[in-house]
């Protein structure tokens, strides 16, 4: 049964690549209903197996680690592959109707869309260094193509910039590999960990860590690296955006955990937890602010994923030599903080979506009055913002409570700051575009109306978000579940 | 020492050379060319070390292959991108529009040269 | 004076990214793996199908990774030509008529489909195999189209798409359908390996050369308008 589930796990995004590649539009958005469906159910029940069973490896051709490649299925990855199943599934029935169905291109939407879904399945199930290498660039190239898809300049201006800060963190990461494949001889990451234990001189794979954190960290946008986010995030189709914010971007801040929980405690250093840590700290501050001042609706939502990426990297300080139970509080706070992050980005930027298409514009003055006529939308980009904000009983209030406790118990009391601050610069935010918004004065009188179907699915996601602090007590179990018996059956 | 460590040494040579190149360059096929170069350094280390460690490795040389498909894959995806990028608006580099005056007209209109 | 101190930047930067890697080479060099993989891969070839190593790790031990990488080559083809909004790729402009040319093509094309056929079958026991193959493919195929012979089945239709798929489906269809028998996903019957083994390299070669064309010749000229959303 488990065999099957996974077959169909990595088989269906890659066999669906395929289908829609060669479909027009039309057929190829039927095709990936049906396969949105399969997808759903195959990751539903995969969780409903780890919960039950603890996770598993999975060794692809029947070859064991370090020969072949190994899979890693546990409570974390099958939270992740469940959590990409529902904000992929809600971006493709956003795009089959928001997507022009008379515009030639956008037929390569599907299949890049399924890539990017079948990329990002490898980078939570790898457990090889040099496998999660491919999976990054297949995330990379399937996410740049949908940012240039239409190919207009700006759109491939950005599209450029982002390949190549994608290409240059895909570099750094995989000269880490090298490195660490001549230390140890091994690409599994369990097989390093292990070998990490058996006290040998590892000298030099303190940089190769460094260079796979600063890869990854480019390629997750960490302040000061965030640059090329903006632009991409804010200049592709609506739900595009949803995708890259929502998911792509926590695939390399994936890894980088990962990394970090195998080898951290030995390879790692101090001063290098606490960098990420300041430097997340300042992407909260920095981004919130940019959000603040930015005049244009998508750019504003773009910089606030900037922010929130920056309370993800407080993971790596609040581990760094402490003790087991703090750990596991700081990890549940960064899973809980990625579920809510990824559903609450994602009906942002699908309503902003049906707002833009509603007035016509993506200026944050041109929503005056708009208040009056998609409430609904604008309601659910709210319901979103409160648990960007941290209030209760959101998924983001979960995630901050527990970030503020593993920050109390080891007493690194200056995070209470970044997680206080950034709230209120969220709160800024969001009430900036509401304000436009409310705003009587309008001299535009006729308005779009997108269809409901359209309005619907960022509502669903924005409660799924407010929701997660009251269902946190099940998703964070599984999660825990695997941790403690880490390496699975 | 092994003449092998010499091309992983040689290999970190070149990927400075490609990050300088990278970091300095503004004109985008060149900094494209400066990946690539960075790229060989990473493949070269990879190979080298290996290699010295424990002899003709087959390992590292099927990753190496893997990596060279995807990073010919990503040039080439980059070349198209950027040429198309040229020919709607005349430019080269990603400087930032706010900052310079708008460009001179792209061969947008003009029929593309043969020779570009 | 911002540009020289940019360049002492970036000068520093990379002489220090440079020791800290000449460093971590030279610390790393002197000593030993914990595991021994060149062993347990010689050990292991028997069971593979081939006696190419290297052809072994890529097709058969990492074949998760070789599978993924040609997807990383679909995506790129479709990205190329998915900017590349024309009805015909072919530009009459850049069609030549020189004698010299066609005498030279005439030479030239046929060596290198033989050539490519070689490499390809070479790949089982000695270097060689579908990507140098594919890659040897493509060379001739960028030769006919810049000597302007007209090469329809690149004009984005279902032909070309078609072509960039087969590959990766085919791969992925032996992959499938060993899972369907029961065993795992990617793992061939050993008396079947092989035989798979050189199937998949053949189809491969051709998508790789396709891919590889397709992206050469998506040379954009289009002027279809798309508002964009996030513009101002």
């Amino acid at each position: 049964m488990t065999l099957w589930l996974m077959a169909g796990l990595l088989f269906t995004p890659l066999a669906w690549a395929v289908l829609t590649l060669l479909t027009g539009f039309r057929r190829g958005r039927a095709i990936t209903w049906l396969g949105i469906v399969i997808q759903v159910l195959v990751s539903l029940a995969l969780w409903a197996v780890v919960a039950a069973e603890g996770g598993f490896q999975y060794p692809l051709g029947g070859w064991q680690a370090p020969l072949g490649i190994e899979l890693r299925m546990d409570g974390l990855a099958v939270t992740f592959v469940l959590l990409t199943a529902l904000v992929a599934a809600a971006s493709g029935l956003h795009a089959g109707f928001y997507l022009d169905p008379d515009k030639d291109w956008h037929r390569y939407f599907w299949p890049l869309f399924w890539f990017l879904w079948a990329g990002l399945n490898v980078v939570w199930l790898g457990n090889d260094l040099f496998n999660l290498y491919v999976g990054l660039e297949l995330i990379s190239l399937a996410a740049v193509g949908l940012v240039a898809l239409g190919g207009q300049s700006e759109a491939l201006r950005a599209a450029i910039r982002y390949l190549m800060a994608a290409l240059l963190g895909s570099l750094a990461y995989l000269l880490g590999v090298a490195l660490f494949y001549g230390q140890f001889g091994s690409l599994s990451l369990s097989g390093i960990a292990s070998a990490l234990n058996q006290d040998i001189a590892v000298e030099g794979s303190g940089f190769a860590l460094i260079l796979m954190f600063f890869g990854l960290a480019l390629k997750t946008a960490l302040f000061p690296m965030h640059r090329w986010l903006p632009p991409a995030h804010g200049i592709a189709r609506s739900p595009v955006s949803a995708l890259l914010s929502a998911l792509v971007v926590k695939g390399s801040f994936y890894i980088a955990a990962r990394l970090w929980l195998e080898l951290g405690a030995t390879l790692g250093s101090l001063a290098l937890a606490q960098l990420l840590g300041v430097l997340g700290g300042m992407a909260v501050f920095w981004g919130g602010w940019q959000a603040f001042r930015h005049s244009k609706l998508k750019q504003v939502v773009a910089y606030s994923s900037v922010a929130q990426i920056g309370y993800l990297f407080l993971l790596f300080p609040l581990t760094w030599n402490t003790t087991e139970a703090v750990i596991i509080q700081a990890q549940q706070a960064m899973t809980l903080q990625v579920i809510s992050h990824a559903l609450a980005k994602a009906a942002m930027f699908l309503s902003a979506g049906n707002l833009i298409l509603s007035v016509g514009s993506n200026r944050l003055n041109a929503l005056a009055g708009v208040s009056h006529f998609l409430p609904f939308s604008l309601f659910s980009f709210g319901l979103a913002g409160v648990s960007l904000m941290g209030l209760p009983p959101t998924g983001g209030f979960a995630a901050k409570w527990l970030f503020l406790q593993a920050s109390l118990a080891t007493g690194q009391w200056w995070w209470l700051v970044v997680l206080l601050g950034g709230g209120l610069l969220s709160a800024a935010y969001v009430f900036r575009v509401y304000r436009a918004s409310f705003v009587e004065d309008s001299d535009i009188d006729h308005f779009f109306h997108p269809s409901r179907r359209l309005e619907i699915i960022p509502m669903i996601l924005a409660l799924l978000s407010l929701g997660l602090g009251l269902m946190a007590e099940p998703v964070l179990s599984v999660m825990a579940l695997a941790f403690a018996n880490g390496e699975g059956t | 020492m092994t003449p092998f460590l010499l091309y992983a040494l040689a290999g970190a040579a070149l990927c400075s050379i490609g990050l300088f190149g990278f970091i300095l360059i503004s004109h985008l096929l060149r900094k494209l060319l400066a990946f690539n170069l960075m790229g060989s350094g990473v493949f070269l280390v990879m190979v080298g070390l290996a290699q010295h460690r424990s002899g003709p490795d087959p390992v590292p040389q099927a990753l190496v292959l893997t990596g060279i498909v995807v990073a010919i894959a990503a040039t080439a995806l980059a070349v198209v991108l950027i040429r198309r990028y040229y020919h709607l608006s005349g430019k080269t580099s990603l400087e930032d529009p706010a900052q310079n005056p708008p460009p001179a007209p792209g061969p947008r209109q003009a029929r593309e040269a043969p020779h570009e | 004076m911002t540009r020289v101190l940019a360049i002492l930047t970036v000068t520093a930067v990379c002489f220090a990214f440079l020791s800290g890697l000449v460093y971590s080479i030279w610390q790393i060099g002197a000593t030993t793996t914990p595991v021994d993989l060149p062993a347990l891969l010689a050990g292991n070839l028997d069971d593979s199908g081939v006696e190419n190593p290297v052809t072994a790790v890529l097709l058969n031990f990492r074949s998760y990774d070789t599978l993924l990488e040609i997807g990383v080559l679909v995506i790129a083809g479709i990205a190329g030509i998915s900017v590349a909004k024309t009805s015909s790729l072919e530009d009459p402009e850049l069609r030549t008529s020189d004698e010299l040319l066609y005498a030279l093509q005439r030479w030239l094309v046929p060596l290198t489909l033989l050539l490519a056929g070689y490499l390809l079958w070479a790949g089982s026991d000695r270097p060689g195999g579908a990507f140098q193959a594919g890659a040897v493919l493509a060379a001739s195929g960028v030769l006919m189209r810049l000597g302007g012979i007209p090469m329809d089945f690149l004009r984005p239709g279902l032909m070309l798409r078609l072509g960039l798929s087969l590959g990766f489906s085919v791969f992925l269809l032996v992959a499938v359908a060993s899972a369907l028998s029961g065993s795992r996903f990617l793992a061939y019957p050993p008396e079947m390996a092989r035989t798979l083994i050189v199937a998949i390299e053949t189809v491969l070669t051709l998508s790789i050369a396709m891919v590889l064309l397709a992206l050469f010749v998506s040379a954009p000229i289009n002027n279809a308008e798309e508002p964009e959303e996030g513009g101002s």
